[in-house]
């Protein structure tokens, strides 16, 4: 049962909380000017990192935000949390 | 009654002024408040509890803990019973009753131990080995063999009990309250840490229960109290007894299983904590590990330290004439305490070459016979020991004459295993430490940290020493100021020496006995041997092929000793054969304790409409969807549903109904960009919907799959209602956030839920216009509010908003009122329909107006369907972007041999199509047979008076007119079927425009 840092409420158990995968999946700007191999690429092709892993959490029974977490998948350890549209500074 | 013949004349911490009466096997008993009932039974000179899993050998008490591999009993009867229950953990109470488990006709003579002649035929995976043939009969294997091997019974009744969640937050949890684990949570509370104590028995102390040695001069179970009260009286410390520390996840959040009140019905029974801990002192201590050698399973076999808490705790005497087998001082221990309560100790047999030790000296004065650099090769006897073999014994191997000693008990002791299990949960990583033979916390991933025992320290003022550290660091690391010095407790207990490796014990004429490792699973060293011999080298290999420690023990006693013969077996060193996986739980928590109160009402949340009690009041069925109850219909009485189906459909076609559709979710959209918003997310225009009007739309998943649809109208400038399926109201509205706060965060929008806020019910018909207009302030002609219209209006004199969409086909208005208005607003339109026949109907005489007029609903928009599928691509907007358009030219969505939406009907105009049915042109082909769909929605029209379908059908569009097959191998049915259009009733629209 992580506990997760939300930037607006503290730290809250991690049932309040909805995985909302990676969260540096930018959409491409123009989409109808990609490739299919391009939008594919955007669409579906994560990555699944062994170690620190930038992800969006929307803290569903809370303040309702989508915030990013920086957690190491491998121990669970949460190193950092960001506002809405941001990610945890390096 | 019994008399308690093997009760000692005094001592032990049970209370003999509050005698126990209680039943084993049906024998009337009698035992002391204080007592277990494997000490009572002890008391009662009854070893003999169970049989064994596989060769159903006879069984007796083993421990006197949590690692008891064999006495486990059947506790109590009927809904009450509980299966596998420690008999060694059961604190007895008065009129407990339990029974032996897994044997027939009794324990005293079980058939099943036919098995035991039998073993050679039954060795390790020979399930696997003589039972997969041939495969077809493997159901009728499973049957005999899940009778045969096995363990207790479940309850075939609903549980009569309540059992309850508790949430607790705590600067040092302290899980185990032996001698480490008082004193960790003595010096944490005394540094004002707010501390939470957990043990697993019903009177805490751990070894200090039976502990010979004084503490500051004191007894050791006068400094428990001492302790005890000490904590009592220091604010924010909570103790909780028979409460085991049973799950370490993440961040600290550990589970405890606390069992309430033993024998008190009105008590929940048991209670889980769940509890979110700043630091975690792991003071578990350790288990003493048995030794291996032919027939080491017979009952009167026990660990010395379980012989020693009979004796001390529970002044229960577990036989008269004993052998001690040890490898390690602390059997010595136990020795002197048996001859100190007047059991003959026949001997120690020590497998250590010498003696050196301060406890072998006092042994020695005690006159007590050693005889060192021996084993115990065999034990005798049937039920009961009655005596063993001795060997000289070097390196593990006995050679040389064998002597016999008689005995009724027989202690051994082959060194301690800390209790790692929750350090291991914690995904802490352990060492192998050759000098204690065992394996100890090394690397802690959590914020916690293992003291006394539970790290291998074994001497008890050391034990002592390093709780309080351990204590006073975990106030520290809370931010709080421990005192720099700690408080020393003298301690009077002899040093003791070394342990030496002792795994298991041959001898030449013992070679085709049984010599157990795991005694709950019937693993015996010759399994072990044919595992690796048959290429299971892994010890997780291993533990599943031999069933090695997978128990309900999950083999305390069993596993280091397994994996220590493994290592022998492949000439490994110990530490590289490794450790299987400690999962939790650390014992078994029962199922209730693990659903609380979260059963039956209270298993969902429910989620009703303002309507509900007017739908029960009418006889409504429901259905659930989601978490909301929805009426299905309301049936009158003499009906079938079918024929209530029937009329309430007909009712909306020819006169008025009247249906509640609260359940669709409603979001408020609110903004400057409400309006290019609402082009990023639907497919289809909307900067051009002007104020007052609704508009259907359809929003993709980025995949370019349908995801959901609605109508949603604009109320406003900056003012937007959306509205969603029932099934996907949650989903769309974190969709929406997602793309609002992370992408599209420039975007001047808000967006309110207000799905509960607003009843809803749509009334459809052609005589809608007429109840409604009797009711309503404004005009509600067709140029007033003409289809996809929306008005603001009182409505009975409440402030309504009213909505000209339909679902149904027919005219129809959909109106929103503020929730509490709802039943109000439903009752004064059903009067003012009377007049026409107004029908309230449910959600199948929906579903059959939506499957006449074709309009994809959940089955249809399943995911994988693109908007040409369902046969809305005209929907799509040329001249912008959405969320999904791109992936709608991908290759794959726009190949020709796609499933498209069409209409089925049977071509003798009578069958029914089941849902689920696979289409097909080939239905006489053999087996696999090709197929080109499926159907999704089906009912009976009532309008066109025969079955209809919807179907997604791989070129569907052109294949109308065609007559295929529908096939349903769940119901045997095979109906062939034309293909029309999707739409069967006024495909013109017509009806609702009017």
């Amino acid at each position: 049962m992580m506990l997760i840092q939300c930037p607006h409420c503290g730290a809250r158990d991690v049932s309040e909380f909805t995985y909302g995968g990676p969260a540096d999946v930018a959409r491409p700007a123009d989409p109808l000017a990609t490739s299919d191999a391009q939008w594919a690429d955007y669409v579906y092709m994560r990555d699944n990192p062994r170690g620190p892993h930038d992800e969006l959490w929307q803290h569903s029974a809370g303040c309702r935000r989508w915030i990013a977490v920086r957690r190491n998948t491998l121990t669970h350890e949460l190193i950092a949390t960001a506002e809405p549209g941001k990610l945890p500074p390096r | 009654m019994s008399t308690q013949s093997y009760r000692l004349p005094q001592g032990g911490l049970i209370d003999r002024r509050k005698p126990l009466c209680f039943q084993f096997n049906g024998r009337r008993l009698q035992g002391y408040a204080g007592d277990t009932l494997a000490s009572a039974l002890l008391a009662n000179g009854i070893h003999l509890v169970g049989r064994s899993f596989k060769y159903h050998r006879p069984r007796g008490i083993f421990s006197a803990g949590a690692e008891e591999p064999n006495a486990l009993v059947q506790l109590e009867t009927g809904a009450r019973t509980e299966p596998n229950i420690r008999a060694t953990q059961i604190e007895l109470y008065d009129g407990l009753s339990a029974t032996s488990q897994h044997c027939w006709p009794s324990v005293e003579h079980d058939l099943g131990a036919i098995n035991n002649l039998l073993s050679r035929f039954l060795p390790a995976g020979f399930y696997y080995k003589t039972f997969m043939w041939p495969p077809s009969w493997w159901l009728k294997y499973e049957h005999f063999i899940r009778k045969m091997a096995g363990l207790g019974m479940s309850p075939l009744d609903p549980d009569p009990d309540c059992y309850e969640h508790c949430h607790a937050h705590c600067d040092v949890l302290v899980a185990g309250g032996g001698a480490a684990g008082l004193s960790a949570a003595l010096a944490a509370a005394r540094a004002g840490a707010r501390v939470i104590l957990a043990d697993q028995d019903f009177r805490p102390g751990g070894s200090l229960l039976y502990e010979t040695a004084t503490i500051d001069d004191r007894p050791a179970d006068q400094w428990i109290n001492h302790t005890m009260a000490e904590l009592a009286s220091l604010p924010d410390v909570k103790i909780l007894a028979r409460s085991t520390v049973c799950g370490y996840f993440d961040h600290n959040f550990l589970t405890v299983a606390e069992t309430v009140s033993p024998g008190n019905a009105r008590a929940p029974r048991q209670r889980l904590w769940k509890i979110r801990a700043r630091r975690v002192v792991l003071a578990t201590g350790a288990i003493e590990r048995p030794l291996v050698f032919a027939d080491n399973d017979l009952p009167g076999i026990m660990l010395a330290s379980a012989a020693r808490t009979y004796v001390k705790r529970h002044a229960a005497r577990p036989g008269k004439h004993a052998v001690i087998f040890t490898n390690n001082d602390s059997a010595y221990h136990a020795a002197l305490d048996l001859h100190r309560a007047g059991i003959t100790v026949a001997a120690i047999v020590d497998a250590r070459p010498a003696a050196g030790s301060e406890v072998s000296a006092q042994a020695q004065a005690a006159g007590l016979r050693m005889i060192h650099g021996h084993a115990v090769v065999k034990a005798h006897g049937t039920k009961r020991i009655n005596a063993v073999d001795v060997m000289r014994c070097e390196n593990s191997v006995a050679h040389g004459a064998v002597a016999r000693l008689a005995c009724d008990l027989l202690c051994v002791s082959g060194g301690w295993s800390p209790v790692v299990h929750l350090f291991s949960q914690s995904k802490g990583r352990l060492r192998y430490d050759g000098n204690l033979t065992a394996f100890v916390p090394d690397v802690s991933m959590q914020n916690e940290e293992s003291a006394g025992a539970a790290r291998g320290i074994y001497n008890l003022a050391d034990c002592i020493a390093d709780g309080a550290a351990a204590g006073s660091r975990a106030t520290a690391a809370c931010g709080l100021n421990p005192p720099a010095a700690l408080p020393r407790h003298p301690v009077s207990q002899p040093a003791t020496g070394s342990v030496l490796p002792l795994w298991k014990v041959e001898a030449a004429h013992t070679c085709h006995d049984k010599s157990f490792v795991d005694l709950q699973n019937d693993v015996t060293t010759a399994d072990l041997a044919l595992a690796a011999r048959e290429g299971y080298v892994s010890v997780e290999h291993l533990k599943r092929y031999t069933t090695l420690g997978m128990g309900t023990d999950q083999g305390k006693t069993s596993n280091i000793n397994g994996l220590a013969i493994l290592a022998e077996i492949n000439a490994t060193p110990i530490p590289e054969v490794g450790t299987t996986t400690f999962r939790p739980p650390y014992t078994p928590v029962t199922l209730g304790a693990i659903a609380g109160t979260e059963i039956g009402a209270h298993f969902d949340p429910l989620r009703t409409s303002a309507m509900h009690d007017w739908h029960l009041r009418a006889g409504a069925r429901f259905i659930n969807a989601g978490l909301w109850q929805r009426p299905r219909l309301y049936p009158r009485i003499g009906e079938t549903e079918q024929q209530t189906i029937n009329r309430e459909a007909l009712a909306v076609r020819h006169a008025v109904g009247l249906v509640d559709v609260s359940t669709l979710g409603k979001i408020d959209i609110k903004g400057r960009d409400a309006a290019e918003f609402l082009e990023r997310v639907y497919i289809n225009r909307w900067r051009n919907l002007a104020v007052g009007k609704a508009r259907y739309g359809l929003m993709l998943r980025e995949d370019g799959m349908a995801f959901d649809d609605g109508t949603t109208s604009r109320l406003g400038d900056e003012h937007y209602l959306m509205t969603t399926t029932t099934a996907n109201a949650v989903r769309v509205m974190s969709t929406l956030e997602y793309w609002l706060q992370v992408h599209w965060c420039e975007l001047d929008v808000r967006l309110t839920s207000v799905t509960d806020q607003w009843a809803a019910m749509a009334l459809a018909g052609p005589e809608s216009r007429q109840v409604l207009a009797s009711l309503a302030s404004a005009d509600v002609g067709n140029d007033a509010l003409p289809h996809m219209g929306y008005r603001e209006m009182n409505i009975a004199g409440f402030p309504a908003r009213v909505f000209r969409i339909s679902f149904s086909g027919e005219r129809a208005y959909e109106i929103n009122v503020p929730a509490d208005y709802g039943l109000a607003i439903w009752e004064a339109l059903l009067a003012a329909g009377k007049f026409f026949g107004i029908t309230p109907y449910g959600t199948e005489a929906m579903a059959v107006l939506r499957i006449e007029k074709g309009h994809a609903a959940g089955m249809e928009l399943d995911g994988r369907t693109t908007p040409d599928d369902l046969g809305l691509e005209k929907m799509v907007a040329a001249d912008k972007d959405c969320l999904g358009k791109r992936s709608l030219t991908r290759p794959g969505l726009i190949a020709t041999d796609r499933r498209q939406l069409v209409g089925l009907i049977p071509v003798d105009g009578r069958t029914s199509i089941p849902r689920g049915s696979q289409l097909t042109l080939q239905p006489e082909q053999p087996l696999p047979i090709p197929m080109i769909g499926h159907v999704t929605s089906t009912c009976y029209s009532p309008t066109l008076e025969h079955p209809i379908a919807l179907a997604l059908l791989s070129t569907g569009r052109a294949r109308i007119g065609e007559r295929i097959h529908a096939l349903s191998p769940l119901t045997g049915s095979r109906v062939e079927v034309e293909v029309t259009p999707p739409i069967f009733f006024d495909s013109e629209g017509k009806r609702l425009r009017g």
